[in-house]
């Protein structure tokens, strides 16, 4: 008796989720169907009153705007970027996590307390002390200063650190009966079973390297050395904006990252999962 | 297979985990060639030992030596040893094939060589069919011989066993142990084998070591550690049923007595256990005297119940001053709970265990001079 009115008040409550539902993912949708629309609006009608669909679809925006910069290179530098910042995180998170997780030294956990600590630290505070830096070594307007201090992510640390620590012990211990040293316990035994973290961490790197709009604004100065996010926010000078432009750019800018999470929404759910993990 | 076997010795081997001693002051010889089974309860340091000798333990004091050389600053990989794991410890991302060359190619060994040698163990464990797929796609029977096969492709001077067969079901798990047996020798080499299984110890060694608290209690050949325990843990520990106990402690004659036995004697302790194998005592409705050696009714008691295995019969008595005693008794004897029988006892296989739970060397006296 009491199964079926507990069955009956799922049932009814059920249309009330949908509808709960439907409406998170309109509020999420929203923005970027705005963005979309505004991208085939003329300059003018973006500010008529009232108005959420373009009378006229524009799609020369869409040329316009991607030859108004030189975005080809921008979309260059941006993968570049974020290839990057995707190998160099993977390594030194792995390798990072591995010890953590792995291997006894003196003050590990002290250490890795100190690492996360760090991650309460607001990233805009260390972006000038970051900036010294780079100036200083002379790396302004290059990839190297793009890229040099955004190879260590101490989430990915703790993410891998959570995943090797799941990895049997058994495995490793059979390994090293079987005359494998730590590094080649790390690279043929653990990393091959790291990789769903390993997936996850890249997907998350490369996707916060794609959309980071400070570091690269705050370190380059040409056109040559722009990335994507640094050219959209161009269309957006002291005197004039470009909405529709800056929306196209937005668009196009957005489409790798939408194809990729297609492809990958697994990686994005299991690494909100893992970091569960303990 | 080439190598030959090695003598394995631990001197003084001690390993503490902070204050608790996992394994306390070992000293063991394993002879080339012999398998040792290493048997105990849960927790009594019996995979710690293992994995010292292994080398993925770091002993906190003591000697480990293997083939004649002391190897405490070995590495695992270079003490020429392999190892089978309870749970296997097969590389799940890896092939059969990969799984059981790992080790050669770790060591540098060509590809031809590699592949050879994997072929061969693969067509001695009948693994041959399976060489492609991974650990994954394996039944447990399969995977417990890919171990095993993982072991033999090195040729090593030892096999260690970390428990191997627990995660067997019964049957499988009794055909993997004589095909280990059978496996001992065809090749010759030492094993060192961890069970906490006695029945497993007893079938499998040549020679038996049984450890609790981290210490050896006993170290001798199956019929030794059954007929001869060192010590009330190991005539307790070693046994299903296990042995029969009758507390005995010094009377005002001076003689040990308990329930209905009195043994004479210049005792130099006043408290003492008596140990009686199951099948040490013969039940009877008639005291006839069932066993060479007993005599007829030692006592007379009440049956409690009766297990009926097919084989044999088990009959949980109403032991002597109160005690629970069990006689493994033949299955043609007719007998239920409730029944009164005649129980008689084969001194001469009897044990004396003194206070300290050590078997004393006397076996126990005469009974005409003993019986109350």
């Amino acid at each position: 008796m009491r199964n079926r009115s507990a069955s009956f008040a799922r049932a009814r409550a059920a249309p009330a989720r949908a509808a709960l539902l439907v409406l998170a993912c309109a509020a999420m949708a929203a923005p970027f169907l705005w963005m979309a629309a505004t991208s085939l609006m003329g300059q003018l009608e973006v500010f008529a009153s009232a108005r959420i669909l373009p009378e006229t679809p524009l799609w020369s925006n869409y040329p316009e705007a991607l030859t108004a910069q030189p975005f080809a290179r921008y979309f260059l530098n941006s993968l570049v970027f974020s290839v990057a910042v995707v190998a160099g995180q993977v390594g030194t998170a792995t390798a990072a996590g591995y010890a953590f997780a792995r291997i006894d030294f003196p003050g590990r956990d002290r250490l890795f307390m100190l690492f996360l600590a760090t991650m309460m630290v607001p990233a805009v505070i260390v972006l000038i002390p970051r900036f010294l830096m780079i100036d200083a070594l002379g790396w302004i307007d290059s990839y190297q200063g793009l890229i040099s201090t955004e190879l260590v992510s101490v989430w990915g640390i703790f993410l891998m650190r959570q995943y090797f620590r799941t990895v049997p012990r058994e495995l490793e211990d059979a390994a090293r009966v079987d005359g494998a040293g730590p590094w080649r316990i790390f690279r043929s035994v653990a990393l091959p079973l790291a990789r769903p973290a390993v997936a996850t961490l890249a997907l998350f790197a490369f996707i916060d390297a794609w959309k980071n709009l400070l570091w690269p604004l705050l370190v380059t100065r040409s056109m040559e050395m722009r990335v994507v996010e640094v050219g959209i926010a161009a269309f957006h000078s002291t005197y004039e904006i470009n909405w529709p432009y800056q929306m196209a750019a937005g668009v196009v800018a957005v489409l790798p990252i939408a194809l990729l999470f297609l492809f990958t929404q697994r990686y994005f759910v299991r690494g909100i999962q893992l970091e569960g993990i303990r | 297979m080439t190598t030959p076997p090695r003598a394995v010795s631990l001197r003084g081997v001690e390993k503490r985990f902070g204050d608790v001693a996992a394994v306390a002051a070992v000293d063991l010889d394993v002879r080339p060639g012999e398998l040792m089974v290493l048997v105990g309860p849960s927790g009594c340091g019996k995979s710690t030992l293992l994995r010292l000798i292994a080398g993925l333990e770091e002993a906190t004091a003591g000697e480990v030596w293997i083939g004649g050389r002391c190897v405490d600053n070995v590495a695992p990989g270079d003490r020429d040893v392999a190892m089978v794991f309870q749970s296997y410890a097969l590389y799940p991302h890896m092939t059969v094939a990969q799984n059981l060359g790992f080790g050669l190619k770790v060591r540098g060994a060509s590809r031809e060589d590699i592949g050879r040698r994997v072929d061969d163990v693969a067509a001695l464990l009948d693994l041959a069919g399976l060489l492609s797929r991974r650990p994954g796609q394996l039944s447990g029977g399969q995977r417990q011989r890919v171990a095993l096969g993982r072991a033999m492709v090195r040729d090593p001077g030892v096999f260690l066993f970390d428990e191997p067969l627990s995660n067997l079901d019964a049957g499988l798990r009794l055909r993997t142990r004589d095909e280990i047996a059978a496996l001992h020798r065809r090749l010759g080499t030492t094993m060192i084998f961890v069970t906490h299984d006695q029945v497993e110890a007893l079938s499998l060694g040549d020679r038996v070591a049984v450890m609790d608290g981290g210490r050896l209690q006993q170290v001798g050949t199956p019929h030794e550690i059954y007929r001869r325990p060192a010590n009330l843990f190991v005539a307790g520990f070693v046994g299903s049923p296990p042995i029969n106990r009758l507390p005995l402690s010094r009377g005002a004659d001076g003689h040990l007595a308990g329930g209905p036995f009195r043994f004479a004697g210049d005792w130099a302790f006043d408290e003492a256990t008596l140990g009686v194998r199951p099948e040490d005592l013969g039940a009877d409705p008639e005291p006839t005297g069932a066993l060479p050696g007993a005599t007829p009714a030692d006592f007379k008691t009440t049956v409690l119940r009766v297990e009926a295995l097919g084989s044999e019969q088990r009959v949980h008595l109403d032991g002597p001053a109160g005690a629970a005693w069990i006689a493994r008794v033949s299955p043609a004897l007719e007998v239920a709970a409730g029944d009164r029988l005649a129980v008689s006892v084969a001194w001469d296989r009897g044990h004396l265990f003194g206070p300290d739970g050590a078997r004393v060397a006397a076996p126990p006296c005469p009974i005409p001079d003993l019986r109350t």
